[in-house]
């Protein structure tokens, strides 16, 4: 397990260096950021001044040595627009696009599995053509769309649910959190589910794909002949087979759900990473830009990371092979 | 002399699928019985409707098949008539059920000590101490050496015959009248094979459960059985005590499928081969299904031919069976 874990270490710092590069290359790239910041009205002495205190004069190459040299001492650069440390800026945001993607996670958890299995099992009946029907709406109505929807039939129309911002906060550790408060929780309503959608009808698929395939398994017709309550069939020797692969895309859409809730979070005006992202990129704020992307690359290596673990409490045959490797 | 009730009585048992294209008739006027300690063989090609005869008696056929007609008398109650939740108190403790394949049988994902509880805890009121020590019994029963460390294992860290050891032994948890076992060694070693028959065997006759071995495999059915039906097409064409059906076999099938063993006694010569293939059970034409096939048919055999009464208590479903020991018919 020791070795397992090491070797996968080593293939994640790999990928967090050649991420490095890709990523300041790529920001370079766009845009010049001083044409964005600085008024066009100032003089040439005055805009020399600012480009080399961002250190913009120096060529390529010896900007990226001095943001890796920064970067390996846990410092992503300054941003240009609030000129406060990038890495701060964006975990000043993280908790609330993470209580968000959480939220949206245990709903698609926990409304797609039952409804998925619910259409494996009868794939023939109303019920589970009413919910086939509906995870293809889930699937391609845009995201945007279905927000704007939510936000129109249940702040608007019934006036039950704000349409954005956060709501009440309680300081946890010195962390603003909304989900502890009932107003924070009502602000969180429509963001979540709106998030949740694409990923509930991406959930039920799995889960009606794995139920059917597993019910015309030997095992559960051996099941059914020792006598077996159906309930016990379907919520034992049916729900654990089909964990495994719900939980392999679950783990990368929930990275995909705190590094991309953009959509959401501007739709709801959320102020979160995602919002914080969007604004950057129209400033050419790189650092902060850089700082993000680097941030979503270990996230996603950790999500990864904690798949695998997870995998192997679900499935005892990787758990021995893993084990020996 | 008075007549001891069979455990199992089927009776014209009909089961159909009812498709999109029409209704198969895979089982069609079975009748067989079998008493308590007695093995039966229920022999065929894939397709014959053997196995779907087996899951008839459990209750476990799937859609869009049902049982059409017919009745199956178990211990004197007709389980056609009985209600799902009545059904499932018996499967598993009083039948019990036997699959093919050990590496399909087991569930993957959960550890053997949960697969066995289970079932014992199932059908009878017991702490899970006691239900795992039932368990532990059981596995020393068919020959599984640590059943401590066993019990703790998953599936995936036994062999194929430990595996469908394991299987037996969850059959025979809850001591069953009854069991019912699919080709449970035609995935196995043939040394694996014997010690499986074996182990099944001895079980049975120390219980005096009844069993229904259900094989294509005329060699395994031998040494094994008591009584044998040889099912085509969904009908049983010919059954009686093995010796008897074995030895002076009277429908042309029956001699077909003999003859298609190879065999010591008839070394060098061309093996058997039954002419043409198995029909599609689909919108079967009437009369024999085997008549196509068959060397010996006529224009008799347009017509469903009746089951009758032959030598040595065997059953025929032929009008031109034959009669007399195998070397004749076959030269």
């Amino acid at each position: 397990m020791l070795v397992y874990l090491l070797r996968r270490l080593g293939q994640s710092l790999f990928v967090v260096a050649a991420m490095a590069v890709l990523v300041f290359v790529g920001v370079y790239a766009i845009g010049n950021p001083i044409d964005i910041m600085i008024s066009p009205d100032a003089g040439q002495a005055e805009m020399e001044a600012a480009i080399a205190r961002l250190g913009l004069d120096k060529p390529m190459w010896e900007q990226f040595f001095i943001f890796i040299q920064n970067a390996l001492q846990g410092d992503l650069g300054r941003s240009f627009v609030y000129s406060t440390d990038a890495l701060g800026l964006i975990l000043s945001k993280l908790p609330a696009t993470l209580e968000l993607a959480f939220l949206a996670l245990l709903f698609a958890v926990f409304l797609g599995v039952p409804l998925g299995m619910i259409a494996g099992l009868k794939p023939n009946s109303i019920a589970g053509k009413t919910i086939m029907a509906g995870s293809i709406m889930g699937f391609s109505l845009p995201n945007f769309w279905q927000g704007m929807m939510l936000i129109l039939l249940f702040a608007v129309i019934f006036k039950v649910l704000p349409s954005g911002g956060r709501g009440d906060t309680v300081q946890v550790f010195g962390v603003g959190l909304s989900f502890l408060t009932l107003d924070g929780l009502s602000h969180m309503l429509l963001p979540a589910v709106n998030l949740a959608l694409f990923k509930t009808s991406l959930v039920i698929r799995l889960a009606r794909a794995g139920t059917r395939e597993a019910s015309l398994q030997d095992y559960v017709k051996f099941a059914r002949a020792k006598g077996l309550a159906p309930r016990r069939i379907v919520l034992v020797h049916i729900l654990k087979n089909i964990l495994i692969p719900v939980v392999t895309v679950l783990g990368l859409e929930l990275g995909n759900m705190i590094a991309f809730a953009v959509v959401t979070e501007t739709v709801f005006a959320w102020p979160g990473m995602g919002k914080l992202l969007i604004d950057s990129i129209q400033l050419l704020d790189r650092p902060v830009v850089v700082a993000y992307l680097m941030l979503t690359v270990i996230m996603f290596i950790i999500i990864n990371l904690a798949v695998d673990m997870l995998y192997c409490v679900l499935d005892p045959r990787v758990r021995l092979s893993e084990a020996r490797a | 002399m008075t007549a001891v009730s069979p455990t199992l009585e089927v009776r014209d048992l009909e089961t159909h699928f009812f498709t999109r294209d029409g209704v198969v008739e895979a089982v069609h006027g079975v009748s067989f019985q079998v008493g308590a300690g007695e093995v039966l063989g229920l022999v065929g090609e894939s397709g014959s409707g053997k196995s779907v005869t087996g899951f008839s008696i459990l209750g476990l056929v799937d859609q869009p098949g049902r049982i059409a007609g017919g009745q199956i008398l178990f211990q004197g109650r007709d389980l056609v008539q009985l209600a799902e939740k009545e059904r499932r108190k018996l499967r598993g403790s009083k039948i019990a059920m036997i699959f093919q394949d050990p590496m399909m049988t087991l569930n993957p994902v959960l550890r053997i000590d949960t697969q066995m509880t289970e079932a014992v805890r199932a059908h009878r009121d017991v702490s899970h101490a006691r239900a795992l020590e039932i368990c532990r019994e059981a596995l020393v029963k068919v020959g599984i050496p640590a059943p401590d460390e066993r019990l703790a294992s998953y599936p995936h860290q036994f062999s194929g015959g430990m595996r469908q050891r394991v299987a037996i032994a969850i059959a025979f948890l809850n001591e069953p009248a009854l069991i019912i076992a699919d080709e449970p060694t035609t995935a196995l070693d043939v040394t694996i094979q014997g010690q499986i028959l074996h182990e099944a065997q001895t079980l049975c006759r120390e219980t005096g459960t009844a069993m229904i071995w259900i094989t294509h495999d005329l060699a395994v059915v031998a040494g094994l059985a008591d009584h044998i039906c040889v099912m085509y097409a969904g009908r049983i064409v010919e059954q009686g005590p093995i010796d008897a059906v074995l030895d002076r076999p009277a429908h042309p099938y029956t001699v077909g499928l003999i003859g298609s063993v190879p065999s010591r006694n008839r070394r060098g010569g061309r093996l058997f081969q039954i002419p043409g293939m198995t029909p599609s059970l689909l919108n079967l034409a009437a009369g024999c299904a085997f008549r196509n096939r068959c060397p010996r048919a006529t224009a008799a055999c347009l017509e469903e031919p009746p089951v009758r009464a032959a030598s040595h208590g065997r059953q025929v479903r032929c009008v031109h069976p034959h009669d007399g020991p195998l070397e004749e018919v076959l030269s």
